[in-house]
């Protein structure tokens, strides 16, 4: 029953999205298009974060690596969207996989202060690799992407944000799917007890390190997504600042929500971006109020609400009981298969 | 005949306490073996060194015939070696047959595809027999952090189970539970097929001579004394070590 109300939201939810751009005017529909790429990273940071049981505050590395490779080798390979969106998730997983020795043995508070060092790391490099990157200056005038072969260029902020959508779409379908699979119920087992799951036999580091690099891919492929919705990049796109507002975005959203992240992304870049005109210098205080609210009146998130007081808890029936109790002078017990 | 585990001269120090010294343990197929002592005695020390939580300082641990001294717990586990632990562990945020579930993973992705989903079904299957068995089925949808004590105790067990051990470590596992539950746990633990060996560390003498063939009693961490349930139960020096630990 809550799976087809949930299905039933996010199809409404979908729709809705779908048809956006004919009601909103092009500022709002790019702002939304790089609201969706940031939902993304979201995505990945609730992967990993909420789902995984590793808090993360670096995934704009990944983020940027996307970003710059479906810039600089994306536009050199090809201009179709589909073949940018490879090559960045290709260079996010591959930052990924090159931090993982670093992050996979480290656990929490650890693991935060590392992942926001190699954040930080990334925008330093970024903003000195002028040769490549444009430097803090960041790369303009990149060229417009079709989404597919045979497809006309993205010319407008409407169809640039319904391929943005599209493709969010599609690949948080794809993270849901995975995560029905035993993927799911593996990684939050890892997250709920470790070493459980080592006692029953799971290579625990390995499930981590899929997980950083799914997570990774994710957030290059979004950063392909902002290219397109921005049509210019630069550091300032990928610092702490993102970094912390990503974290606060999947916190209101509810972390281990894969829906909560992309919602929770909409809110924080709502109140960053919108409240930024209506309330000019308090964008800040209110983005404080909102997650200080969330944590103290919906810790599991906005997309989670807690069940009415006593009945938060599904009732538990009571064991069988036993039929009699065993000794070793009573007759063979029936054996139990294994 | 030989072992199917056996651990040689482990000595485990914390700073300047002696938790185990020299203990030797052999635990055969299929064998019900009871390691039990006073508080402190260094019983669970013992199960945490055969399970690979605790690293002895010095002694060998060989099961099946292979040095498994330097293999982490999840590398035992998958060589047969399943555990449960002093206070039940479960994945809280799991239902109680996801939990299931997830033990039995390990040894159905060895005999079919590693991909996601492939073995996902055989898994399950096997957690809804086990649970069926140890008539915790009409538990199976509720989230195991919502469990009583006993059926989280009850749940973990069955996670041991599932993972089809050769040898199974239990660590008081009567412990916190009501008569009518170690009546259900004695019934079940007879159950077990013979090719499964058992180690259980155990404070509930009852449950231990009931069940159990052969039984090893430590003492401020040395073997004070081994035998049958019934050498144990008539030693004059067993009756001392417990009236010295009571008292």
């Amino acid at each position: 029953m809550i799976r087809r109300v949930r299905l039933a939201v996010a199809t409404v939810v979908l729709a809705g999205l779908v048809v956006v751009p004919w009601v909103v005017d092009d500022y709002t529909a790019a702002i939304l298009a790089r609201t969706l790429a940031l939902g993304l990273v979201g995505v990945s940071v609730a992967l990993l974060t909420g789902v995984a049981g590793m808090p993360t505050l670096g995934q704009t590395a990944p983020y940027a690596a996307g970003a710059y490779a479906s810039a600089v080798l994306g536009s050199q390979v090809s201009d179709v969207g589909v073949v940018q969106v490879a090559v960045a998730a290709l260079a996010g997983a591959t930052l990924a996989a090159v931090t993982l020795p670093l992050i996979v043995p480290a656990r929490g508070v650890i693991v935060l202060m590392i992942t926001l060092a190699i954040g930080e790391l990334a925008v330093t490099v970024l903003g000195r690799w002028r040769s490549v990157t444009g430097g803090t200056d960041g790369l303009a005038g990149i060229t417009p992407v079709r989404p597919l072969w045979g497809l006309p260029v993205l010319a407008t902020d409407q169809a640039r944000y319904l391929y943005t959508l599209a493709v969010v779409a599609t690949l948080v379908g794809a993270v849901l799917l995975l995560l029905r699979t035993r993927v799911g119920p593996l990684l939050r087992a890892g997250r709920d007890d470790e070493m459980r799951l080592r006692a029953s036999g799971h290579r625990v580091g390995l499930y981590l390190s899929g997980a950083h690099v799914a997570a990774g891919a994710i957030a290059g492929a979004a950063g392909s997504l902002l290219v397109v919705a921005q049509q210019y990049i630069s550091p300032a796109d990928f610092g702490f600042d993102t970094s912390a507002l990503l974290l606060l975005g999947v916190v209101i959203g509810g972390t281990a929500s894969i829906g909560g992240a992309l919602v929770g992304a909409a809110l924080v870049i709502a109140v960053r971006d919108w409240l930024f005109g209506v309330l000019p210098g308090h964008a800040p205080l209110v983005l404080g109020a909102l997650f200080v609210a969330t944590v103290y009146l919906l810790p599991t998130g906005v997309t989670r609400v807690r069940r009415p007081r006593g009945g938060s808890r599904p009732p538990i029936p009571a064991p069988r009981q036993p039929a009699a109790t065993p000794t070793r002078d009573r007759g063979p017990t029936p054996e139990l298969r294994v | 005949m030989n072992c199917l585990l056996s651990a040689e001269k482990i000595s485990v120090r914390y700073g300047s306490l002696a938790a185990l010294t020299d203990v030797d343990l052999c635990v055969h197929d299929g064998q019900r073996h009871a390691v039990i002592g006073p508080n402190g005695a260094g019983k669970t020390t013992l199960l945490n060194v055969l399970g690979a939580t605790t690293r002895p300082q010095r002694g060998t641990v060989r099961f099946a015939g292979r040095d498994v001294s330097r293999l982490g717990p999840a590398a035992r586990a998958r060589r047969g070696i399943n555990r449960t632990h002093q206070r039940p562990a479960v994945f809280a945020t799991l239902t109680t047959i996801e939990n299931i579930e997830v033990a039995a993973l390990p040894r159905t992705i060895r005999r079919r595809r590693w991909w996601p989903g492939g073995t996902r079904g055989t898994a399950r299957r096997l957690a809804a027999g086990l649970l069926d068995q140890l008539g915790l089925s009409d538990l199976a949808t509720v989230p195991a952090g919502h469990l009583a004590h006993g059926q989280r105790r009850q749940v973990e067990i069955a996670m041991a189970l599932a993972g089809r051990p050769r040898l199974l470590l239990l660590d008081e596992p009567a412990a916190g539970l009501s008569a009518t539950e170690v009546d259900r746990l004695a019934e079940l633990l007879a159950a077990l097929p013979r090719e499964v060996a058992v180690l259980l560390v155990e404070h509930h003498l009852d449950l231990v001579y009931a069940l159990c063939d052969t039984v090893t009693v430590l003492r401020d961490g040395r073997t004070l004394a081994a035998g049958t349930p019934d050498e144990i139960r008539t030693s004059p020096l067993v009756r001392q070590a417990y009236a010295d630990g009571m008292s």
